[in-house]
């Protein structure tokens, strides 16, 4: 068996040795040129004039480039909205891209490309929502879901709330900063190296912009140091640069963004305002409820849409809504195009449910985790229950969040702690603790239907040694190994004897983003089915020559087994191989059920739900906001696991990056639209000090995923940000202990020191 | 401008470089002597993943001068492992799983080898402040303190 094993990471032993190669340290060739973009200095208008004459004679520079130099289209949206790679005149947010200068080093090309002088005419910038709301300055009209009749049910509940909530964005950060290589070939053809999460979108986007079709551009990537959805559009402009520049010069050409220029050129995780309106009965079950989201997208769509319909999507999170009403308005703003972020737009959507969660405890006097369970979906498979629905009209049929919770709440005490903690806020009167468990009910699939497909190519070599390859992209989170170990388990081979490697389209074509969490899902499947159709055929030879059914022709234990019979895996290899059988195969798979109509807001966009829930304990001070997180109990539904270790890692960095948004992360832009935290001296992402204390991580242990997933396992990549919610409405209730109950502790995203401060000032003086 | 001759020494190796004075020793390290062990994550020495040490002191490679390093010695990542043979600490990171990507685990590698020569039997807490300048996306560090506790434990029941 090589699944349900916590193998290592596949490039372990490369990663601690510093052997393991990253884009940025792949060799290049000697006259290799060195690329910076010059940048937008401000926010909203166009380019008057443009002299370059500084830049062109400045030491070491060879090449710079504007839009007009482009040879085909000057364009890397992933959407169909355009997007330029270089302004076309107009200027939409500081950072933007305007020309690109190709030096002889990285550091000369950076000191030549300050000395543009460009002269603008500036136009009246739209930076917040608030302001975009004001300039009605909307991406799409307005999407809206309904079911049932909220307005009604509001109106004749019991009791009626309603609230605003911020959430902040949030920068990547992901260690190694975007990079490419573009080398040229001696017959026009091109060749990238990029940490991209998106191999075959960057070939397109490069095939676009030189006007060649897609194979003469080759793509490929090993790994990346990290990419969170920050490499899935956003690495589409250094592919490109690279590619025009090297068509251009006919040199090799690189591109590094220093840290700076990677957080003031590049989009973040998307700004959200929601508001509330909710009614509910004197338990805490709600009846009705409207929300409203107003989303910051930044100056272009990228994959905005797909993200606003993701966070509507999970406005119910782990809760039966039984009428609702959801609006969500995409606004255009002068700032970096908000993209992709681990979640996608779900941890948005379920922060407004959460907060009206706390919202109606604390109206009630009731603890926040009873209101929770009287809201839950239903565990469908316990009794014969009608099966509940989500706003958007799927059904629930897979609910494990009312077991998962018990088994938490026991593991973790909260009952106990609850009352400890109550004690204990009683009798010290500066330092007040919070506790709160709040559930994930995540969608799994590509809201994207055409998207959930993936291919593989498997090879099994003479000797009996096995390569695979297929479309998604390693960036840390183990996507190659839990792939090997599939090929591993179809061929019962040992782990060893299967080689991975780097995810090039010219081995695998027209593949998806390694997004969506869908990495093993999708991947997974594909190797599985390409595996089989060389088992097949080694059946069909064994059964032809040695006269055996199917049946008798067993894969076991490393070897291959003819009626009990055991021969190594090598030898019928080669016999295969001498008696002319193909052992080279593709694998496809496309996810199957999935159906949905984005604009009616109906369907079933969603293959199957992954759960998990958290209990976070923190501690404020209430003289100075400052904060900890002293305990974490996390309980996570990875399906059957494929690989605990690597499950298990995605599941606390996942925690350690939801609750450091919701916390520490605070990005900030000036009256101008400048983004003034642009490095880790300003924008501070959870350090090795701010580890939970006491951090306890559980798998949910069941049958697995009631759906055909691979092995039965679940999509873990996303889902545990999530749980990182916690620690925000834990904070939330250390707040809310210090006034009297009677005044909702409403604290907006991120909750920094000042603003909790604020926020106990408030409960406090009882403004 | 004119190149500097600097000679040093990296991971016990005499080494000698030319490189331009105002080069960072990151620079130097990756572009002139082919170590990229050491990573770029930042450039203004908040993240750590350029960690080496010089003449045994925990430095961030990006805000020292390649020139810095005439007459000093230098320790990288690449010299952790022992030839083939894994340092005690990498076989911990590997068998803990505490990395992901990989990229600040070099950096982390340094800095906590320069913490157990220095202590050999820290307490979580100090790990914890010590790699409070190794920033890592991925993980949430849990794995990395267990796996510097569990290998401080094994070199002081080896020693």
């Amino acid at each position: 068996m090589s699944i349900l094993k916590p193998l290592p990471h596949d490039a372990a032993a490369l990663h601690v040795s510093g052997s393991a190669q990253y884009t940025d340290d792949i060799p290049t060739p000697d006259n290799t040129l060195h690329l910076v973009f010059g940048l937008s200095e401000i926010a909203h208008g166009r380019i008057v004039k443009t002299d370059l004459t500084d830049v062109k004679s400045a030491s070491g520079v060879s090449c710079v480039l504007m839009a007009k130099d482009i040879p085909g289209k000057n364009d890397i949206s992933p959407s169909p909205f355009p997007e330029p790679l270089l302004s076309d005149g107009t200027l939409n947010y500081i950072g933007q891209p305007i020309f690109i200068c190709a030096a002889t080093s990285h550091l000369l090309a950076r000191r030549a490309a300050k000395l543009a002088k460009i002269e603008y005419k500036k136009k009246k910038a739209i930076i917040t929502i608030e302001e975009a709301i004001k300039a009605k300055s909307l991406l799409e009209k307005p999407v809206v879901y309904n079911k049932g009749d909220p307005e009604n049910t509001i109106l004749n509940s019991e009791f009626n709330l309603n609230g605003t909530i911020n959430i902040g964005g949030q920068e990547h950060f992901y260690l190694e900063g975007q990079a490419a290589l573009a080398i040229p070939h001696d017959d026009g053809d091109i060749t990238i190296h990029c940490s991209t999460q998106h191999p075959t979108e960057a070939q397109h986007k490069v095939a676009d912009a030189l006007k060649k079709p897609m194979n003469a551009v080759r793509v490929q990537v090993r790994r990346m140091g990290g990419g969170f959805g920050g490499k899935e559009s956003q690495s589409n402009a250094l592919a490109v640069a690279c590619a025009i520049m090297a068509n251009q010069t006919g040199k090799p050409c690189k591109m590094r963004y220093d840290r700076d220029d990677d957080m003031i050129v590049t989009g973040k995780r998307h700004d959200f305002r929601i508001d509330y309106n909710v009614g509910f009965n004197g338990k805490g079950k709600i009846t009705g409820i409207e929300f409203k989201q107003f989303v910051r997208c930044g100056w272009s769509a990228d994959l905005s849409l797909a993200i606003a319909d993701r966070a509507m999507l999970h406005s119910d999170n782990a809760y039966f809504l039984s009428d609702a009403k959801i609006t969500s308005y995409r606004l255009l703003t002068n700032t970096q195009s908000a993209t992709a972020f681990r979640g996608f737009g779900g941890p948005q959507g379920m922060i407004g449910i959460e907060q009206v969660i706390n919202h109606i405890s604390q109206y009630l006097g009731k603890d926040s985790l009873t209101v929770r369970e009287q809201n839950f979906y239903n565990n469908p498979s316990k009794r014969k229950n009608e099966v509940q629905t989500t706003p958007y009209h799927m059904q629930v049929k897979d609910s494990i969040i009312k077991p998962l919770v018990k088994q938490l709440k026991s593991s973790s005490n909260y009952t106990k702690r609850r009352l400890e903690i109550e004690n204990w806020n009683n009798k010290n009167k500066f330092l007040k603790k919070g506790l709160a468990l709040t559930p994930v009910k995540f969608g799994i699939s590509f809201t994207l239907t055409h998207l959930n497909q993936a291919g593989a190519l498997v090879h099994v070599y003479q000797d009996g040694s096995i390569r695979i390859n297929h479309g998604g992209t390693e960036m840390g989170q183990g996507l190659f190994q839990k792939v090997a170990q599939v090929a591993a388990q179809e061929f019962s081979q040992p782990i060893e004897n299967i080689k991975i490697t780097a995810t090039d389209t010219g081995k695998v074509p027209n593949t998806s983003a390694t997004a969506a969490s869908s990495g093993t899902d999708l991947n997974g499947m594909a190797v599985k089915v390409a595996c089989e159709k060389i088992k097949l055929r080694l059946k069909s030879f064994l059964g032809k020559t040695y006269k055996l059914k199917a049946t008798e022709i067993e894969f076991l234990n490393g070897s291959i087994y003819c009626k009990g019979k055991e021969y190594s895996f090598k030898s019928i290899i080669k016999q295969a191989y001498e008696n002319r059988i193909s052992l080279s195969a593709t694998g496809f798979y496309a996810t199957p059920e999935i159906k949905w109509d984005r604009l009616k807001g109906k369907g079933n966009p969603f293959y199957y739900f992954a759960y998990g829930a958290a209990v976070t304990e923190v501690i404020i001070d209430t003289l100075t906001g400052e904060n900890r997180i002293l305990r974490v109990d996390i309980c996570h539904d990875a399906g059957k696991s494929i690989n605990p270790a690597i499950d298990i890692g995605q599941i606390q960095g996942g925690y350690v990056q939801g609750a450091g948004w919701l916390t520490t992360e605070e990005l900030i832009w000036n009256e101008e639209g400048k983004l003034m935290t642009h490095a880790p001296s300003t924008y501070k992402i959870p350090a090795c000090s701010d580890r939970p204390r006491i951090f306890h991580t559980n798998l949910f242990h069941y049958e697995g995923n009631k759906k055909q997933t691979i092995y039965r396992s679940k999509a873990v990549g996303e889902p545990p940000l999530m749980l990182g919610i916690s620690a925000l409405m834990a904070l939330n209730d250390a707040i809310a202990s210090v006034g009297d109950w009677d005044r909702y502790a409403l604290l907006d995203t991120p909750a920094t020191p000042e603003k909790i401060l604020f926020e106990i000032q408030k409960q406090i003086r009882g403004i | 401008m004119n190149k500097i001759h600097v000679n040093t020494s990296v991971n016990g190796d005499n080494l000698e470089f030319l490189c331009d004075p105002r080069e960072t020793l990151l620079d130097a390290l990756r572009d002139r002597l082919n170590l990229t062990g050491a990573k770029e994550g930042c450039g203004t020495g908040d993240c750590g993943a350029c960690s080496v040490t010089l003449d045994d002191r925990l430095v961030c490679s990006c805000l020292v001068l390649g020139v810095e390093a005439e007459g000093k010695s230098i320790g990288t990542v690449e010299g952790i492992a022992e030839g083939e043979n894994l340092h005690p600490l990498q076989q911990k990171f590997i068998e803990h799983a505490a990395l992901q990507c990989g990229i600040c685990t070099p950096g982390i590698l340094v800095a906590t080898k320069a913490l157990l020569e220095k202590n050999p039997d820290p307490t979580e807490t100090e790990v914890r402040y010590w790699l409070a300048g190794n920033l890592c996306r991925c993980t949430g560090y849990d794995k990395i303190i267990k796996a510097v506790m569990d290998t401080a434990r094994d070199l002081r029941e080896a020693s």
